[in-house]
Order: C-alpha cells, then sequence, then structure tokens
C-alpha cells in the first residue's frame, strides 16, 4: 500500500470536499458566462453576489431557526433567499451597465470593478467582519459513511448529495433550456449577434435583463449553498471572482458543460492542495488555468473566434 | 498644451509640493507615498492607453517593496536599493509581460489580478521568510553614502520622488508622442490594422508593460524605504484596485494626471479613511462611478474644462 495506505483517508476526503466545493463554483461560473455572453462584459461584481447570496441564505435560515420554524425549512430558504438577491440586486446593475454599454470596454469593466468595491463594503455593513455560521442545512442531513478502500469516511450527505445534485441539475436544466427553448434560443441568439437578433424581431434589452437575473441569482444560490459549509468571512467576493474567472477562462467562454468539467478540475486540485500543501491551495487554480491558457489561450473547449478587422 | 506651459505646470506642482511639506512637516511623507503610487499610476496609464487595465499591478509595487525590505541590510543605500528594486520589479514584468501580453480585456485584467493575488498569498503564507502578516522591518539606509537623521532622509526621498516623478512623467510623455505611443493608441483602436502595417502588437503592449512595472517598482521601493515597514496588504487586490481608481480620478489624458490624482486620493485618505474605515472601498466605488459616468477626464480634465472656459470667457 505505502503512501496510499497511509493517505487513503485523506486522499477521499479531499476528493469529496473537491466536489462539493466544484459544484458551488461552478454555479458562479456558469452565471458569469451567461452574463458575459450577452452583456459582453465580465461583471467583476458577480462574486460580490455570491457572497451577499451566501449571507442572505445564513441570515434567513438563522431567523426561521430563531424563530422556531421547522428545521427543514432551511434548505429551501436557501433557494428563496438567492431569488430575492438576484431579483433586488440584478436589474439595477443591469440598468447600470447598459447605460455604458455604449462607452469604451475598459471604461464598462472599470463600471463592474466600482460595484465591487461598493457591494464588498455594503456587506460588511450589513453582515459585519465577524465570521457567520449558518449550518442547519448539514446537520439537518446528517452524515454518510462513503466507503473508501478498507476505511470508511463520515462525509455530510449534505456536500456529497445536495451540493453536487443541485450543481447536475443547473447544468442539465441550462444545457436544455438553452437548446431547446425559445426563451433559451433567444438568449443564444442574442449572444452570437445582438443586433440580428434584435432585427428578427427578439426584443434584447429584455433578454439581457432576464439573463443577467439569472446569472446574479445563480451567483447567490453559489454562495448559498455554500454557507452551511463554511463560515462566511468579508474577502470570500474576491477570491471568488477570481477563481469562477479561472473557471471560465480555463473553459472558454461561452462553455456549460465545459465550466462544469473545469469546475471540477479546479476544485479538486484546490481541495488536494488544502490537504496535502496547505501553502499552495492559493495558487493551485491559477496554476491550472495558467498551464492551459499557455497551450490553448482560447480555453480547453472554445474554439477560437475570427479576428475582427 | 504646450510644451513650454507643461514645463511652467511641473515647476509650479513640485514648488506647491515642497512648500507645503515645508508648512506642514507631517505631509512630507504622505506627499512622499502619494507620488510614489502615482509613478505606478503612470504605469496603469500608459496600459489604459493601449485600452487594457491591469487588477493586478500591486504585484509589481510589493515585489519591490520586499525587495528592499530583504537587500537594505547587504545594500544599505537607498540610491542602489532603489533601482535594484525597480530592475527586480521589471525583469518580473517582462516574464509576466510574456505571458498576459498575449491577452487583451478582461483576460489581461484578471490575469494580472490573479497572479497579483497568487503573490499576495506567498508573502501571506510563507511565514519562514517573509514572516506573513507581520511584515518585516527595513533596516536603516545611507543616502548617496551619508547616514541622514530621520528628518532629514524624509527630505531626501521626497525630493528624490519628485526628480523621478519629474523624470518619467517627462519621459512618458515623449513615449506616447513618439511611433511606440502611437501603435499603444492603435492598439486600442484596431489592433489586426496595426499588424497590417507590420508593427508587432504583442511587444508594443510588452514594452509598455515592462516600463509599467519598472515604474511600479520605484514607486514600490520609495514606499518601503519611506513607511520602513513591508506587509503583504501592499500585494492585496485592494492595493491594486487603488491604483486603477487613481488613474481614473486623475484623468487619463495627461501624465498629470496620476499625480494629481494621487495627491488628491493620499490627502483625502489621510484626513477621511480613518471617520470611514469600513465604508472606505464604497466611497472609493461610488466616487469610482460618478467620475465614470460625469467626468471621463478624470479630476485633470475637469480642471483643464475651467481653465479653457475661463479663457473663452
Amino acid at each position: 500500500m505505502g503512501w496510499l495506505g497511509d493517505n487513503g483517508m485523506l486522499l477521499g476526503l479531499a476528493m469529496l470536499d473537491g466536489l462539493s466545493y466544484a459544484a458551488a463554483v461552478f454555479m458562479v461560473a456558469v452565471g458569469l458566462n451567461l452574463v458575459f455572453g450577452v452583456m459582453h462584459v465580465l461583471n467583476v461584481a458577480h462574486g460580490s453576489l455570491y457572497a451577499i447570496g451566501g449571507y442572505a441564505a445564513a441570515s434567513l435560515s438563522l431567523f426561521l431557526i430563531a424563530r422556531g420554524m421547522p428545521p427543514w425549512l432551511s434548505i429551501p430558504s436557501l433557494v428563496v433567499s438567492s431569488a430575492i438577491v438576484g431579483a433586488i440586486l440584478g436589474p439595477p446593475i443591469e440598468r447600470l451597465l447598459r447605460s455604458v454599454s455604449g462607452q469604451e470596454e475598459v471604461l464598462q469593466l472599470l463600471v463592474t470593478f466600482a460595484l465591487f468595491m461598493i457591494l464588498e463594503d455594503l456587506q460588511k455593513l450589513v453582515w459585519g467582519v465577524q465570521p457567520v455560521v449558518s449550518d442547519a442545512p448539514v446537520k439537518l442531513l446528517g452524515t454518510i459513511d462513503v466507503p473508501f478502500g478498507r476505511d470508511a469516511i463520515p462525509f455530510t450527505s449534505y456536500q456529497l448529495f445536495l451540493l453536487p445534485g443541485v450543481a447536475l441539475v443547473t447544468l442539465i436544466g441550462l444545457a436544455w433550456f438553452l437548446r431547446r427553448t425559445l426563451a433559451g434560443r433567444m438568449i443564444v441568439a442574442v449572444t452570437v449577434d445582438r443586433e440580428a437578433a434584435r432585427a428578427m424581431g427578439i426584443n434584447a434589452g429584455k433578454v439581457m435583463l432576464l439573463t443577467f437575473t439569472a446569472g446574479a441569482a445563480l451567483a447567490a444560490l453559489g454562495g448559498a449553498l455554500a454557507s452551511p459549509t463554511t463560515s462566511l468571512v468579508p474577502g470570500i467576493g474576491a477570491s471568488t471572482i477570481v477563481l469562477s474567472f479561472a473557471v471560465v477562462a480555463t473553459a472558454g467562454l461561452g462553455q456549460i458543460e465545459g465550466a462544469a468539467l473545469t469546475a471540477l478540475m479546479i476544485g479538486l486540485g484546490r481541495s488536494l492542495a488544502v490537504y496535502f500543501a496547505p501553502e499552495f491551495e492559493v495558487v493551485v487554480p491559477y496554476f491550472i488555468m495558467v498551464s492551459v491558457l499557455l497551450v490553448r489561450p482560447q480555453g480547453l473547449f472554445a474554439v477560437p473566434e475570427t479576428r475582427r478587422i | 498644451m504646450s510644451r513650454y506651459a507643461d514645463l511652467v505646470l511641473t515647476l509650479l506642482a513640485a514648488a506647491f509640493v515642497l512648500a507645503l511639506s515645508w508648512a506642514v512637516p507631517w505631509l512630507r511623507f504622505v506627499m512622499t507615498i502619494a507620488i510614489a503610487k502615482g509613478l505606478a499610476v503612470l504605469g496603469i496609464l500608459l496600459l489604459l492607453r493601449a485600452g487594457q487595465v491591469s487588477f493586478g499591478h500591486a504585484l509589481y509595487l510589493s515585489l519591490a517593496a520586499y525587495v528592499v525590505a530583504f537587500m537594505a541590510a547587504r545594500i544599505p543605500e537607498v540610491l542602489l536599493l532603489l533601482p535594484l528594486a525597480a530592475v527586480v520589479a521589471a525583469s518580473i514584468g517582462l516574464l509576466v509581460g510574456l505571458f498576459v501580453s498575449r491577452y487583451r480585456a478582461i483576460f489581461f485584467g484578471m490575469l494580472n489580478l490573479a497572479l497579483s493575488m497568487v503573490f499576495y498569498s506567498m508573502l501571506d503564507k510563507f511565514y519562514e521568510v517573509t514572516r506573513g502578516g507581520d511584515g518585516i522591518r527595513v533596516p536603516v539606509t545611507s543616502f548617496a553614502g551619508v547616514v541622514l537623521s530621520p528628518d532629514q532622509q524624509s527630505w531626501a526621498l521626497l525630493i528624490l520622488a519628485l526628480v523621478l516623478a519629474v523624470g518619467f512623467g517627462a519621459f512618458v510623455r515623449l513615449y506616447l508622442l513618439s511611433p511606440m505611443g502611437s501603435a499603444l493608441s492603435a492598439l486600442k483602436t484596431r489592433e489586426a490594422r496595426l499588424e497590417f502595417m507590420g508593427i508587432p502588437a504583442r511587444r508594443i503592449l510588452l514594452s509598455a508593460y515592462v516600463l509599467s512595472a519598472f515604474m511600479a517598482g520605484c514607486g514600490g521601493a520609495l514606499i518601503a524605504l519611506s513607511t520602513r515597514h513591508v506587509t503583504p496588504a501592499l500585494a492585496y487586490w485592494t492595493a491594486s484596485g487603488e491604483l486603477v481608481f487613481i488613474a481614473i480620478l486623475g484623468g487619463a489624458g495627461s501624465v498629470f494626471g496620476p499625480f494629481l490624482g494621487a495627491l488628491a486620493y493620499e490627502l483625502t485618505r489621510t484626513y477621511a479613511a480613518a471617520l470611514v474605515a469600513d465604508a472606505w472601498q464604497m466611497i472609493l466605488g461610488t466616487v469610482l462611478l460618478v467620475v465614470i459616468l460625469f467626468a471621463p477626464g478624470g479630476l485633470w480634465g475637469i480642471g483643464r474644462a475651467l481653465v479653457v472656459r475661463g479663457r473663452q470667457a
């Protein structure tokens, strides 16, 4: 057995952790991707929506429990709170971004960066700088023994089933929605060529508003789902946007299934680092991204675009 | 503006900084830091001319600051430490630039951010080498072979900062007027056309990038020498955001913009940041939005518009 025998348990834990982490990152990355597709601007404030989604979910479930409501309510409350966050923050941000859409690309990017700075402090003002912990959904679902070689690893069902489950449903649902429904095809049409889509009678403004709001809600849901497994601290918005950008860039812009695979790759890489080389935890995702981009500048799954002349 | 007007303005600005530092001694330190940041922002301005924004230039600033902190014990001489730190920053800038100059827009911005965050976490995590979040004290250094009193040293650093600011300001002004500078703006307008003319776009961006890293390095070395203490916070994304903020606040239209922006920023921060510590980023973000939406020329643009209107009246 050797090394594997000694570290098998740790390896198993790292893989399971990586899976649940990848699920949360995927939710954010896929939203970022959708929004980039229709708006043509990478929303740096997307990471803040993740953080705010997490805080909102924690607050709502703590509130429900304090009111003596049945604890199972804390699971639907994750979805409810992220829908609220998306609906409140999505439309005004989209409005602002659209008002600068005629400006230079770099200025649009800076607008989202300004929003990011504002939202980071807003979240500190509302929820303070002390870590917020709300693990009711995790406790509720209990733990399960995952057989791993000769050992069994106790792991929370929440992280093993619920988190990856939601991510999988999102992945399949989104792929189906974008390819098979009229509304989804409208989004794809606006992504590919906004002017041509308009000429065909598609209300591009409405599509942008709805897509942005949906993307914001997905980021918030990612945060909400991750919130019971970690403690929420200031700064998670910054690390999330960088990480989900790494996923999107590695997969290639516009890729959904690709983003899922890449999220898994980066999630696993990161959690292996957490267990075996904690100093390199933060470096691993970028290492993966940089090595992929060196070989394939357009990302793993994207086809190179023709350049505008 | 004419060269003559620029020269007069530069002398007036330098005299203003020196007079203010003489009248209010503790402002000397604030001015030095502001000019040091202005140097780094000058690099951001170069990249903005090419339509690129780096969310990670604090990497070069902090790298140079740490070089100073590590080497000050062995080479206790400001006039050697500063160029050394700047050259190290520029060399890493060349290495990173070879990679990031292949990318544009958001990729360029975020790759810079990612690399600076990697550097930040290395500074933070490798405690044995960098002392983590506690940071490192910078030993006493001599200036041109003479060990000065703290008061004299702060004057010397301020004057050094001013000399560098004027030198680099003039250099960047020339650079932007040169064919290299025109190519930089062309990169923003339509890169493919630049290449059709046989001009290597990547190399144009790379040279601007290395220059920006060098200037950020000078700024970082000045900051380390004046504060005499370096921490990983210098490399955190907020530090990079600050540089971009100053560039937009000051205005990207002129080489005066970065220094004007940096002075305004540092003076406001000195007075206001303690009062609103929790909402500081929020205020910065709001000001950034307002400047982008309503005054795209920044402070410099506003000042210029006032002068022009005054002349017409």
